[in-house]
């Protein structure tokens, strides 16, 4: 079994990560943003300068253009990408769009996207849930074969950087009566194409969402993606390793959110004394730290095991990404919390860490979700 | 029939009579809510009809004594008047810091020309008033704040910062903590005052919270003059006044644990989001968390009633509004993190008419701070430690 710890080229890219996105995007960024409602969401130098080093194309194969340093070292981008609350497609393009065109993409498809998502040109969103909490086989989304191509209906909702995005690939029913999983297929659709309409929801976290319609959406037999009827195999894949990633991204929101606390447990002066001297305050500081020691450990275990292809990588994944909900939810309440009226306030960041860590975690599924498939798996 | 009996008729009566369809409705966050005072816009008719009617009877502040126009209701009646209320899920018709701090304040410790001053505007919704209590340096230590105010004969100067204000770029008046002895000790040497936002040298900036909305503010205050007769109690004897001041404040925040009038259970809601499986909520996970809540919530319910009931009856701990004031606000706390968890991603809709912009969110974002608001979680439960279980 590999160790766990990450290797010399992770670590590079770990340190390299952390510089970039201290420097290029930090929390600023993201409150310009906001501030300034602007339109794309995320800054596109900021895409451009993480394409050009390499991030965008962390997941894909060097033969498509992309570096191929799998997902322990997405991990890395992933965790610093949180730390800063950075916007940018990583996740939605270089991870999620990325691994299904990997995974379920002909010869032809992959040429035609890969290497342009690994260049940051091409920007792919990924269509699946239609509830508001996390269902992934919960699909009335319809595609009807119709001379030689589909007709799809449906409606998608919390789609990751679904209204700048260039390319969209949508989850829907093929076999019309089919129930759960089965006779799922996806497709992969220009936004362009008539009958589609996207719609920007501005969510608590300032980050990109939207919805997706699509009325009458006429496209050719090429748009399948994988086998028709048979996407349930790749989705499986493809939530796992996007849950990984957000397990992630959470572990470094926590992280940064609990250092911050600290620092000001330090500081803050009541009574005469730092309030860091009150053993009440010290306990659940300490407690904190264990509980991130723990998640650093099923994050990092979840990567390692997708890279490994380990039979039981879903399970370590639904472990990770319930346990970071679960701690990023206590430690993004207990920095309000220790931070007293300031930490309510609009001026400091505690808003933001928070508001990203709701959205991370309902994304592909809570704590509920990922407990429940956890003891699902492990047959209880 | 007993006269209690006769009451709840009358009441029930009385309130199908003239409480307005627009006010039998949850309200939807806090700027749904009827603050009253001179700058107050009414968000409807039906709003300002009711603050007038319930107010015409004193029931604005109903167990307040009829001569400053409360209600005169004795707790048994005003027991009944807020479960009549909530039968046809009336709004309470005024939200204020008057009815809930400042006011019973003065009942208690104030002359009685402050009480015939003051007492009446804040029944009839006419005056709304802020609390200048914490200072960028003294929050939790309260003790140690800093606006002085300077003796000059038949008047202070007060100077100072007060932070943390809520609506104190809404409210008419202020209850201001200060300092007029500086040589004392700490909690010795503090008055509480009274103050008219528009006396010059009062001046306030707005602060934004997370939930984007609901500012509250920086007070400055700079030579500001207060008249003697608008000391609450003696001068230097502020503290105690203050700190049962905190203990309503803290009883009413607590109770923000309740479910109000009105307002969907957390199971009711719950059904409505996941819906029932053979009648049980269709998520397992989530069902033991909502039950586990629910249970939680009959029980405190029950605990806040038993502690009115013992104060009636001047038995039961002292302090136990610290453990109403920790372990209601707790509570709301997790009701609004599971309404999010139930609600999933539309949850977190932040703008939009759908959402009603972002309702929920900012809801269950302001609930973060009921737990800071009026003494934090942690002092609540030092009070407990120290003052009821004498752990020093
Ligand atoms: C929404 C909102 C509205 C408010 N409205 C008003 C208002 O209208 N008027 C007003 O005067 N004030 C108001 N406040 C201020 C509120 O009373 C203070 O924020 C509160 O008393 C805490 O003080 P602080 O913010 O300085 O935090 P601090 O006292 O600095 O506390 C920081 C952290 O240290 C902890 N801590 C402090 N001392 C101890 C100890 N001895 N043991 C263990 N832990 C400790 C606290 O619990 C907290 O977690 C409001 C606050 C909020 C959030």
């Amino acid at each position: 079994m590999p160790a766990l710890v990450l290797n010399e080229e992770q670590q590079m890219l770990k340190d390299a990560a952390q510089r970039f996105f201290r420097e290029n995007a930090p929390v600023a960024q993201l409150r310009a943003l906001r501030d300034n409602r602007d339109e794309t969401g995320f800054s596109a130098e900021l895409w451009r300068n993480m394409a050009e080093m390499g991030f965008a194309g962390t997941l894909i194969p060097e033969a498509f253009g992309g570096s191929g340093f799998g997902h322990v070292g997405m991990g890395q981008l992933s965790e610093e990408a949180g730390r800063n609350l950075s916007a940018s497609p990583l996740f939605s393009s270089s991870i999620l769009s990325a691994v299904t065109l990997l995974l379920a993409g002909s010869g032809e498809q992959k040429q035609a996207t890969l290497p342009a998502i690994a260049s940051g040109k091409l920007v792919v969103a990924l269509a699946i849930d239609e509830k508001p909490r996390h269902h992934p086989w919960s699909i009335n989304t319809t595609a009807q074969n119709l001379d030689a191509g589909f007709v799809i209906n449906g409606h998608k909702s919390f789609v990751v950087d679904g209204h700048v995005a260039d390319r969209l690939i949508v989850a829907a029913r093929t076999n019309i009566g089919s129930q759960d999983s089965d006779g799922i297929s996806l497709f992969l659709i220009d936004p362009a194409t008539q009958g589609v309409k996207v719609e920007r929801t501005i969510m608590a976290d300032s980050r990109n969402a939207a919805t997706v319609r699509l009325d009458h959406v006429r496209v050719g037999e090429e748009a399948l993606l994988g086998q028709l009827n048979e996407a349930h195999a790749v989705l499986e894949s493809v939530l796992d390793m996007g849950n990984a990633q957000l397990a992630a991204e959470l572990l470094g929101l926590s992280l940064e959110a609990f250092e911050r606390t600290v620092r000001f447990l330090q500081e803050r002066k009541q009574f005469g004394v730092v309030i860091g001297s009150f053993q009440g305050l010290q306990h659940r500081a300490a407690h904190m730290f264990s509980e991130l020691e723990l998640l650093k450990s099923v994050v990092l275990k979840a990567l390692v095991a997708l890279d490994e292809e380990a039979v039981d990588a879903s399970a370590l994944v639904s472990l990770a990404k319930a346990k970071a909900c679960e701690v990023a939810e206590l430690v993004t309440n207990e920095m309000i919390q220790m931070h007293g009226g300031i930490g309510m306030t609009d001026e400091f960041d505690a808003g933001l860490f928070i508001k990203r860590a709701r959205v991370v975690q309902q994304l592909l599924g809570d704590y509920r979700y990922h407990a429940d498939r956890f003891a699902r798996l492990h047959g209880f | 029939m007993t006269d209690l009996d006769a009451f709840r008729l009358e009441t029930r009566a009385w309130l199908e009579a003239n409480c307005p369809p627009g006010m039998r409705a949850p309200v939807r966050g806090e700027q749904d809510q009827c603050w009253g005072g001179r700058n107050f816009q009414f968000s409807s008719d039906d709003q300002r009809i009711w603050l007038e009617r319930m107010a015409a009877r004193g029931w604005t502040a109903p167990d307040w004594p009829c001569e400053y126009g409360g209600g005169g209701l004795s707790q048994a009646e005003h027991k009944v008047l807020r479960e009549e209320m909530s039968r046809i899920q009336a709004r309470p018709p005024l939200s204020s810091f008057g009815v809930w701090m400042i006011g019973p304040a003065i009942l208690k410790f104030g002359s009685e020309p402050l009480k015939r001053q003051h007492l009446p505007p804040i029944v009839r919704g006419e005056i709304r008033w802020c609390q200048g209590y914490s200072e960028p340096g003294a929050g939790s230590d309260l003790a140690g704040l800093q606006t002085r105010a300077e003796d000059r004969g038949d008047h202070f100067i007060v100077n100072g910062q007060k932070v943390w204000t809520s609506y104190a770029d809404q409210a008419d008046w202020m209850f201001c903590l200060v300092r007029t002895d500086p040589d004392a000790r700490k909690q010795l040497g503090i008055s509480l005052v009274l103050f008219d936002m528009t006396t010059p040298g009062v001046s306030t900036r707005p602060i934004k919270l997370i939930s984007g909305n609901s500012p509250f503010c920086e007070t400055f205050l700079d030579d500001v003059c207060v008249e003697k007769d608008q000391v609450v109690g003696e001068i230097n004897q502020g503290w105690t006044i203050a700190k049962y001041l905190l203990t309503h404040e803290r009883e009413m925040i607590g109770g923000m644990g309740r479910t109000g009038a009105g307002q969907r259970t957390l199971p009711e809601f719950a059904v409505e989001a996941i819906g029932l499986d053979n009648g049980r909520l269709a998520d397992g996970m989530l069902r033991a968390e909502v039950a586990r809540w629910a249970l939680d919530a009959k029980a405190f319910e029950l605990t806040a009633e038993r502690v009115r009931d013992e104060a009636k009856t001047g038995q039961g701990v002292g302090h136990a509004s610290a453990m109403v004031k920790y372990y209601g606000t707790e509570l709301n706390k997790r009701r609004q993190e599971l309404m999010l968890a139930l609600r999933g991603s539309d949850a977190l809709v932040w703008e939009g008419a759908a959402s009603h912009e972002g309702a929920l969110p900012r809801m269950w974002l302001r609930s973060k701070a009921n737990s800071i608001e009026g003494g934090t979680s942690e002092i609540q439960l030092n009070v407990i430690a120290r003052n009821i279980l004498a752990l020093q």
